[in-house]
């Protein structure tokens, strides 16, 4: 990347947080790179590693946006480092980036997601109805395919309150990640499971108070909020009989 | 040293994007006991980024589709140097994968009366691409990953392999290391198969994954399996060019499905000169070369590369057709497609070329070791289709995970020597030894620009000589680098085991490039542009015998007759 028309002479100061297992606050190492145009923060942290420190710890695969794995924070907030361009941050201070907050550190911007995966084995899979022809109209499955979508960056999972701030949340709360894997299920036209209970004892959906965080944050602009969680818990609402929310509701 | 822990299998699959992971659900539904393994996390292999879709003679949206005519543009578009074998096999049972991923659980795109949805891509006669919009991979690896995991599969995930162990002749597991903590892991198994994917980072712009770095093809060759077809590289025509942060993402063949143009700085639509009846759909080998032609000839975009416009398209068109590219150049060139073109250039996109095997059971010449995927060779020739390799991903996949159960019930697990891993792990702690040499990265670079300046869409015997002496002192270097830091999470010392294997597999496709004396599919001659008749009946094979890199042609059999009449036109 050394084409010089396209390489302002500005340094771009690049902060991250390195740090060894068990060391969660970390220290904030600086590193000057040179900006190109149109880079991505992934490129800084790259060449940094390329250039500087080679045992800089970084996930990434695809550097397209499309497989998930580089979800970190910049400047504090939740995002994906090959989809954030340098460009759109402020030019007059540091750019920092820190690994997601909400899981445990393995070794500088890379953290241990397992806790999703384990998650996810406990909702109930896909199980076809019998009774039924394998046709539908697009419009079918334009809700479902919304949350097929997810590129599994755990950036909704990274946000929400009910585990950032309460690690030990975990093993009863799934995370809006999982109440869309559960609602693209649920929404599937051939599906013939219910997962409302699902939701409610394991999954502790009514833990969520539609904050909305965790729209906010998705890189794949699910409507995680509106067309995942709110949906789950009135059927919620709805099945386990609620008298209050159904008297307010007026149903 | 502490004892290395051994796990256990029957089938050892390396690899968990769709290759990999459509075996492992044959081999389990078999009764075996399947062990994963993947360099990355679950769910974030190569596959995961597969736009177009995936081909199928479902004849969905043109009844007159068969697998006849599937198999016919398969060894059309590969210029007949293809496995006929495998074409046979991938034609007649594409389509029974596709509806079997749907049973699992995917949602393809719609036609108006229900079914699955199938779109025009290059080289293909009818509309046989069932996709989601231009996220395929996406839903075929979730699918598949929510499949093996409902079916109690162990993955092992973050687990780098860099050794397979032979005994006796036969594969008896293999040796590698855990990412997080540096560990070294072993694997005892009768059966092992490679699905570890391609290897396009061996070229500086490519459109792969970091994982792209031919590590199963490596291990098959030290392990003394065959490669084959290795000067077959696929430069896809469409990759981004600006800015240069992201050169060479891929942009989907599926905009040209969807009636995209392709045109230069004078406005030509030059594709006319180069396939007046395929157009943009012409496969991709020719598509590439046209893009660079025009742009050495001084009728390229701002940027150097072609035009490509779909915004003669509605806007809610393009959205909903191609959602993923829409948010790529808004989010990554501040372009919006449904206003204004794209620009375009080549991109090193795809081995044709990989790990020799048995079209009927993925075994590679070792007994027990089998391989699938993008790492394998045989289907698609000197030029793939776009599409086949999905669904090459699933028939394979499914035949080499039944072939491995089939050998693990015949055959008992060999002996995993303690000796074996120690000598796994003395290779692996070598980089970090070293106090001094340079970094993988560097020689990285090098390797990187070396293929593409002598390797790559235009070829000839000079460049290809000079490839092969830069080649061999790259190896030299690359066998002595250097790492610092600790085996924990390290990519350093991971870019510096791997290097070598890469340089090697370089050597192989300059090789490989410098004996096919002649212009085919993919593989561009300057000095040879036209077909040589007696080149078609043969394929490169590359091993390495403990000696060095040997590279010879081997005659294929012929065409059996049910086959030969299907292909009316051989090419000129
Ligand atoms: C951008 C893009 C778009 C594409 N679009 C299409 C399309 O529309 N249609 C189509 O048919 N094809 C398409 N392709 C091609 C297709 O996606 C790939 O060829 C295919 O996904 C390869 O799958 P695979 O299972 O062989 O390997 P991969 O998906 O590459 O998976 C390899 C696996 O092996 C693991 N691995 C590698 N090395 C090791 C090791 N040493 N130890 C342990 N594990 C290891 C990796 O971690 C990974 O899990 C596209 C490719 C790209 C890059
Ligand atoms: S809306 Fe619910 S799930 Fe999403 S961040 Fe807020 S509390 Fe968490
Ligand atoms: S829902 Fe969105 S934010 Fe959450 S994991 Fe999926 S893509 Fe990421
Ligand atoms: S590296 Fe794949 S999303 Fe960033």
């Amino acid at each position: 990347m050394s084409d010089s028309t396209t390489t302002d002479e500005k340094v771009l100061q690049l902060v991250v947080n390195r740090g060894e297992a068990g060391d969660e606050r970390g220290q904030d190492v600086t590193y000057e790179i040179p900006r190109v145009k149109g880079m991505v923060v992934l490129d800084a942290v790259l060449y940094a590693q390329g250039h500087q420190d080679q045992d800089l710890a970084v996930r990434w695969n695809c550097k397209a946006g499309k497989c998930g794995s580089c979800a970190a924070e910049i400047n504090g907030y939740p995002r994906l480092l090959c989809k954030t361009r340098v460009e759109d941050l402020p030019a007059d201070k540091p750019v920092r980036v820190q690994p997601m907050q909400t899981f445990t550190r393995i070794k500088d911007l890379v953290t241990d997601v397992s806790w999703n995966y384990e998650m996810n084995k406990q909702i109930p899979p896909f199980t076809p109805r019998e009774d039924k022809e394998w046709r539908w109209q697009q419009r079918d499955v334009e809700r479902a395919q919304e949350m097929r979508k997810c590129i599994e960056c755990f950036l909704c999972q990274d946000v929400c309150h009910v585990i950032r701030y309460q690690r030990s949340n975990k093993p009863k709360f799934a995370g809006p990640r999982f109440f869309v894997r559960t609602a693209g299920l649920d929404y599937h036209p051939m599906d013939a499971l219910d997962r409302a209970e699902f939701l409610k004892k394991e999954a502790g959906i009514e833990m969520c108070n539609v904050t909305r965080c965790c729209t906010d944050v998705c890189p794949e602009h699910i409507q995680i909020t509106d067309n995942a969680i709110i949906p789950a818990k009135e059927r919620i609402v709805d099945q386990f009989h609620d008298p209050v929310k159904k008297a307010v509701k007026g149903t | 040293m502490e004892r290395t822990q051994v796990h256990e299998a029957d089938v050892l699959i390396i690899g968990a994007g769709g290759a990999g992971l459509r075996a492992a659900i044959a081999a389990k539904e078999a009764g075996a006991r399947v062990a994963v393994v993947c360099k990355s996390l679950l769910g974030k292999a190569h596959t995961v980024m597969a736009e177009g879709g995936i081909a199928a003679s479902l004849g969905n949206v043109d009844a007159r589709d068969d697998w006849k005519t599937h198999f016919k543009d398969t060894m059309f578009g590969g210029k007949y140097v293809n496995d006929w074998r495998a074409a046979e096999l991938h034609a007649k049972e594409a389509a029974a994968e596709v509806i079997q991923l749907e049973r699992w659980g995917a949602l393809f795109d719609r036609t108006d009366d229900g079914k699955i949805l199938q779109r025009r891509f290059g080289g293909h006669t009818y509309p046989r691409l069932a996709h989601v919009g231009d996220r395929t991979g996406l839903e075929l690896i979730r699918t598949l990953e929510d499949t093996a995991v409902s079916k109690k599969v162990d993955v092992y995930m973050e687990y780098t392999i860099t050794r397979l162990v032979i005994d006796n002749g036969r594969v008896v597991g293999a040796v590698g290391y855990k990412r997080d903590n540096g560990e070294t892991v072993a694997f005892r198994a009768p059966a092992v198969i490679i699905a570890t994917g391609g290897a396009g980072k061996i070229y500086t712009v490519n459109s792969n994954s970091w994982e792209g770095t031919g590590d199963g093809q490596v291990l098959a060759l030290r392990a003394g399996a065959e490669l084959s077809d290795m000067e077959f590289v696929q430069f896809h025509p469409t990759g981004m060019v600006w800015p240069l942060s992201v050169r060479g993402i891929l942009v989907t063949e599926a905009v040209r499905g969807e009636g995209g143009l392709l045109t230069n700085s004078k406005g030509e639509r030059f594709m006319q000169r180069y396939d007046p009846e395929r157009m943009e759909l012409s496969t991709r080998d020719v598509v590439a070369r046209a893009i660079f032609t025009e742009v050495r000839e001084g009728r390229g975009s701002p940027h150097g590369g072609a035009f490509l416009a779909i915004n003669h398209k509605p806007a809610n068109f393009v959205r909903q057709k191609l959602p993923s590219m829409y948010t790529q150049f808004m989010a990554f060139a501040d372009v919006d497609i449904t206003k204004e073109p794209m620009e375009v250039f080549p991109t090193t996109h795809y081995a044709m070329g990989g790990i020799r095997v048995d079209a009927e059971t993925c075994a590679t010449r070792i007994p027990g070791l089998y391989a699938a995927g993008e790492a394998a060779t045989g289907l698609h020739g000197a030029n793939r289709l776009g599409g086949n390799s999905l669904s090459d991903l699933l028939v394979f996949g499914r035949r080499a995970g039944v072939s491995a159960v089939a050998y693990a019930n015949a055959n008992q697990a060999g002996p995993l020597t303690d000796e074996a891993i120690a000598a796994a792990e003395q290779e692996m702690n070598a980089p970090l030894q070293r106090q001094s040499g340079e970094t993988a990265f560097e020689v990285l670079e090098e390797l990187g620009s070396l293929m593409m300046e002598e390797v790559g869409v235009f070829r000839t015997a000079e460049s290809l000589g000079r490839a092969k002496e830069r080649l061999a002192a790259l190896r030299e270097r690359a066998r002595n680098v250097r790492a610092s830091g600790t085996r924990t999470y390290n990519p350093g010392w991971h870019a510096a085991i791997q290097i070598e294997g890469m340089v090697a597999l370089a050597q192989a496709i300059a090789a490989s490039a410098l004996m096919r004396t002649e212009s085919r599919g993919a593989h561009t001659r300057v000095d040879y542009p036209k077909y040589d008749d007696n080149l078609q009946r043969v394929n490169t094979v590359s091993h390495d015998d403990g000696s060095g890199l040997h590279v010879e042609f081997r005659e294929r059999a012929p065409l059996p007759e049910h086959l030969a009449e299907l292909i009316e036109k051989v090419p000129a």
